[in-house]
């Protein structure tokens, strides 16, 4: 059985009222504080967090039971909406913006006695892998502030690192979750497309994006996975089928498990020091009673020019609300066309504006067929491919990133560069499927490497359970002192 | 319509070309589509909760998805999808699964600079609109969209151009439309005019639609082109916006015709354009033309799932579907051995369930007819079928004159009193058989030179002596005689 | 390799985006779109004859809502995050032209 983790502790603490909500909240906002040249937090909600506390403090008090999330604070990425709290995607074109709603995830996590504590820095509107691209300046890597938290959720990943709060919530278009993840040591993990409510997620690109749970360890990733999962009759794309309970995943039994390794993402692409620990990761799962092998998904490789095709695409009409008309900002001009124009031009950074032109290109007359509809063609084969490799194995895993944290501006200027960060990423969000990634060690300079597991849609629990395992084979090595390769 | 392999006169006219002039008496003949909008009667948007209602203080009627704030999503409006259904069925149009998509474009009364339309997959498709004049329209498909806010045009005369600024109003963005395409078979600004009269009543018949085309509930967009009598190749379409009423909608269409055969008699080119019809000047001017065109970039909307309504949903729908107006008027006319055309403005007027059942309660079906459609055009009120058939019988057994009668049924449209209570109110006592004759015997010996002139006279002189003694009678009877009888009594005497 | 975006398309999809660029800019996308569409060639090339688009991950379909009215936004919340308001409604500079 994999340990409950810090926030499971902290939740448990404060149900138990052995701990005050308060005094874990004053614990965050502190680390915050003393972290603040990570540039991890857009917004620091303090005051509504340590009201909250109080609140909880007081149903506990009360013999109530505040939830599975009590007194936990939780930083969350700053393209989901709080009522009230500004809302900015890290761009320019929301600065100030304070939405009127919050959105389920937010709903669900208040109910379940969570207390969000502030917004993380991101890439703007999750266009990047490296939290560069952010109006607020970049977030720095825990592990090394000369490095960057991968993105587009650096900022998630970071507070969690860095221990600013046990849990985060990210978002997950291409590997956003997952490979600022896997870049600060923490675990991040990305559900199956429809099972935790995309209302009130800022939409980078609808058909791919998940809100997911960036945490210390497995068992608190799926704490608050649990917690905002399930239907929402506000996104009709939620799945209706129950989120069923993980406590026998987490505990991590590899025995019987089927694990495939993927052949096509341990190539030349991917950096020797990461390979080596995907490869560990493998045999660890073997020697717990894993059956593994390998198997070969093509799609999941050429799916990134596909995912380049239509992200792009549907971020070009996402975007297009903000036009300096309702809310944010706007830059006069002379007609409404030329505000909208001047506006954004000044509103966006050079990423967002690049995808944008990007995706406008792939649907526009003329050569929709033979870029957004193929690359919706080439989704098909995605799926094709994976039910294949699923006919034989429960898992497959992979690594996050093909490489450990890299340097700021090391990919800025090309971005075709920076685009391949989500080689590994991708196909798992053009499938729609669960994937997380779990640190297993550190590559080059002693920095985290993360290990993906990938599974079929619904599949959360084989995953977990997979997770859990690689943790735990991970702890045990870690104990027996050969953490390193 | 599909380009037909070219008859003579197809090679000589050449679509779009100024061409060579066409020759002194062309007969030209108007090719019309329509496209209509109808906002559908439901309780609330077609992707979110906040109430449509036409009206209301701007922006009171929001909500965070109608508004396109940013992180939220739409969810379909089954009540939209059931009355997109029931105008399908009415159509005879295919239900077919569907998809939504985005129509990309940019515009302030738009929140979220995307309209969620239906694109390649329309959830109605084909079908075809009888007309009362017996003409058939072939629908093109009917589909479901969403409505844009308002823009109000401020200073500058509240004309577009020439505005200071605009104001936007988002009570409207998120309204369900149902847009219904006709097919280019209309031929006339009267046709039409008439598929637009049909269109509203089959839309208000089956509750989709309250049709109220000045509030804006029933839009028309309309696609015109000419071309030479005989030429089956299309020409050169424009499309005409904002006509706001029937009225308009004929107007608009024939001074756009006549617009385009003069620029084609005189050998100029119609351009491809969207105008817009200006009710003050009665004439339409263009907005933009090809060259401008937008690129709406259409793709299957990702936050939505597809449509396809159950079988057993639409069977429902169907079964609970009323009487279409077409489906009135055969009934209607049935019962009255009438052709259709002759019943619509009885059906039209919603008077064919009355006229129906006093036929049905013995009423001969021409004077059924005749009075709702000349004594009853302001509404049939409180008027029953049984009073109707009664009051129907007196005058066939000239107990009332016809005078009489429409005076009756007046009031009983009124009070809903029965025909004999009312005639005797209004103290239109009958003038007895006998009575009459005694009447008419002595109108006679009376005027004894103008009876020799009715019996000897021919023609013209013969009727207007009759002319003249029914008018003796009527004035002696105050007008309560029954001119039929009195004519009858005068023959009589004159022994033809 | 024929450049698969030109100067002019970058310019024309930047007005259709309503974003203004720079001749720098201009000159600098180009490439990089240019470079990205190279990378997705592969995809552009690839006979997909008879595959099926999936635009959807996960099946689902008919998610229908009641048609019962609710949740609805305060006027003045709304309009406190606009750039400019006059009268209860969002004032936007003159809007040349009708919608399309
Ligand atoms: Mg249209
Ligand atoms: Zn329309």
């Amino acid at each position: 059985m994999t340990s409950a983790g810090p926030a499971a502790a902290i939740a448990a603490a404060v149900r138990r009222g052995e701990r005050s909500a308060v005094e874990a909240v004053e614990e965050s906002l502190a680390a915050i504080a003393a972290g603040e040249e990570l540039g991890a937090f857009n917004t620091v909600t303090a005051e509504s967090a340590l009201q909250r506390a109080h609140r909880i403090d007081r149903a506990v008090a009360a013999g109530e039971d505040p939830g599975c999330l009590a007194g936990v604070p939780v930083a969350v990425k700053d393209n989901i909406c709080t009522r009230g709290v500004p809302t900015t995607c890290s761009s320019r074109i929301l600065e100030g913006w304070r939405p009127p709603y919050d959105a389920t995830v937010i709903r669900r996590l208040n109910a379940a006695g969570g207390i969000v504590v502030g917004k993380t820095n991101m890439d703007e509107f999750a266009m990047g892998s490296s939290t560069e691209n952010s109006a607020f300046g970049p977030t720095r890597n825990p592990c090394d502030p000369a490095r960057v938290p991968g993105g587009s959720s650096g900022g998630s990943a970071a507070a969690v690192a860095a221990g600013m709060s046990p849990l985060a919530l990210g978002s997950d278009t291409g590997g956003s979750i997952r490979q600022p993840a896997a870049l600060c040591g923490v675990v991040g993990m990305k559900p199956t497309y429809g099972r935790v409510s995309r209302y009130g997620l800022v939409a980078f690109a609808s058909s791919l994006d998940q809100i997911g749970p960036i945490a210390a360890t497995v068992a608190d990733a799926a704490l608050l996975y649990s917690a905002v999962a399930g239907h929402d009759p506000l996104d009709s794309t939620s799945i209706p089928e129950e989120v069923g309970d993980l406590s026998d995943a987490l505990a991590g039994e590899a025995a019987g498990l089927r694990v495939g390794i993927v052949a096509e993402l341990s190539g030349e692409d991917i950096d020797g020091d990461v390979s080596a620990r995907v490869t560990a990761a493998a045999q660890s799962l073997a020697s717990a009673g894993a059956e593994v092998g390998e198997v070969s998904v093509p799609a999941a490789v050429f799916g990134l020019s596909a995912y380049f095709l239509i992200a792009p695409a549907e971020a070009s009409s996402n975007l297009a609300r903000y036009d300096g008309v309702r809310y944010g900002l706007r830059v006069p001009a002379a007609t409404a066309a030329d505000m909208n124009a001047a506006t954004r031009t000044a509103g966006f950074g050079a990423e967002v504006k690049r995808r944008i032109m990007l995706g406008t290109f792939a649907l526009s007359a003329g050569y929709y067929d033979a870029y957004y509809g193929k690359a919706q063609k080439v989704r098909t084969l995605v799926l094709e491919d994976f039910a294949a490799a699923y006919e034989r194995f429960d898992v497959l895993i992979a690594p996050t990133s093909p490489t450990v944290a890299f340097g700021f501006g090391e990919r800025t200027a090309d971005p075709l560069a920076m685009y391949l960060s989500d080689v590994c990423t991708v196909a798992s969000n053009l499938a729609g499927h669960p994937a997380v990634s779990v640190p297993f060690g550190s590559g080059a300079g002693g920095l985290p490497v993360g290990v993906q597991v990938m599974a079929p849609a619904l599949g959360e629990a084989a995953m977990f359970r997979a997770a859990a395992a690689l943790e735990r084979a991970m702890a045990d090595r870690r104990r027996a002192g050969s953490a390193s390769p | 319509m599909s380009d037909r392999p070219g008859s003579g006169a197809d090679a000589l006219w050449a679509a779009g070309s100024p061409g060579l002039g066409a020759p002194e008496g062309t007969e030209w003949e108007t090719v019309i589509g329509l496209e209509v909008h109808a906002e559908l009667l439901t309780r609330t948007k077609l992707f979110s909760s906040s109430p449509n209602a036409f009206g209301g203080e701007p922006n009171t009627h929001i909500d965070p998805v109608c508004l396109g704030l940013p992180g939220t999503l739409p969810v379909l409006n089954r009540h939209a999808v059931e009355l997109a259904v029931r105008v399908g069925l009415a159509l005879g149009a295919e239900v077919r699964p569907s998809i939504f998509a985005r129509k990309n474009y940019f515009y302030p009364d738009m929140p979220k600079d995307y309209q969620i339309s239906q694109y390649d997959r329309p959830i109605n498709v084909g079908g075809r609109l009888e007309l009362p004049s017996g003409k058939v329209v072939r629908i093109e498909r009917a589909h479901l969209e969403e409505d844009t806010g308002k823009t109000t045009h401020m200073g500058g005369a509240g004309r577009i151009d020439g505005a200071a600024y605009s104001l936007v109003d988002y009570n409207r963005a998120g309204v369900p439309l149902l847009e219904i395409v006709s097919r280019p078979d209309m031929r006339s600004a009267a046709e039409a005019r008439e598929f637009v009269a049909e269109l509203r009543a089959t839309l208000v018949a089956v509750g989709a639609s309250d049709g109220k085309m000045e509030e804006g509930s029933l839009r028309v967009d309309a696609n015109v082109s000419v071309r030479p009598a005989g030429v089956s190749r299309l020409g050169t379409r424009c499309e005409i916006k904002n006509v706001n009423s029937l009225r308009s909608l004929g107007r608009a269409l024939e001074h756009e015709a006549r617009r385009q055969i003069e620029l084609l008699t005189s050998g100029e080119a119609v351009a491809q354009q969207t105008r817009h019809w200006d009710e003050d000047e009665g004439r339409t001017t263009a907005l933009r033309s090809k060259e401008e065109a937008t690129d709406y970039r259409y793709f299957p909307e990702p936050d939505l799932v597809p449509l396809a309504p159950e079988g057993a949903w639409v069977e429902q729908i169907r079964a609970e579907l009323p009487l279409l107006p077409r489906q009135r008027r055969r009934r209607l006319a049935d019962a009255t051995d009438e052709a259709p055309a002759r019943v619509s403005l009885i059906v039209e007027r919603g008077q064919d369930d009355l006229a129906l059942e006093a036929v049905e309660a013995g009423a001969p079906a021409a004077a059924v007819l005749k009075h709702l459609e000349q004594n009853l055009a302001g509404g049939t009120g409180a008027l029953t079928a049984a009073g109707l058939a009664e009051l129907l019988a007196m005058e066939e057994s000239a107990e009332l004159t016809s005078n009489q009668v429409k005076d009756v049924l007046a009031d009983m449209a009124r009070t809903g009193q029965a025909p004999a209570a009312v005639a005797r109110r209004l103290g239109f006592e009958a003038v007895g058989a006998g009575e009459l004759a005694v009447l008419v015997d002595r109108m006679i010996a009376e005027h004894p030179e103008e009876w020799r002139r009715l019996c000897s006279g021919e023609g013209r002189e013969r009727k207007k002596m009759q002319g003249f003694f029914t008018g003796q009678v009527m004035r002696a009877t105050k007008g309560q005689a029954d001119g039929r009888r009195v004519a009858a009594l005068l023959a009589e005497r004159a022994g033809s | 390799m024929a450049e698969r975006i030109s100067r002019d398309e970058v310019a024309h999809v930047a007005r259709l985006a309503r974003l203004r660029l720079s001749e720098e800019e201009l000159e600098r996308f180009t490439l990089q779109l240019g470079d990205v569409l190279n990378h997705a060639a592969d995809v552009a090339a690839l006979d997909l004859e008879g595959v099926a688009a999936t635009s959807h991950p996960y099946a689902v379909g008919n998610v229908l809502r009641e048609d019962v009215p609710g949740g609805g936004l305060d006027r003045s919340e709304v309009l406190a995050q606009a750039p400019e308001t006059e009268a209860g409604q969002f004032r936007v500079p003159p809007v040349r032209g009708e919608a399309p």
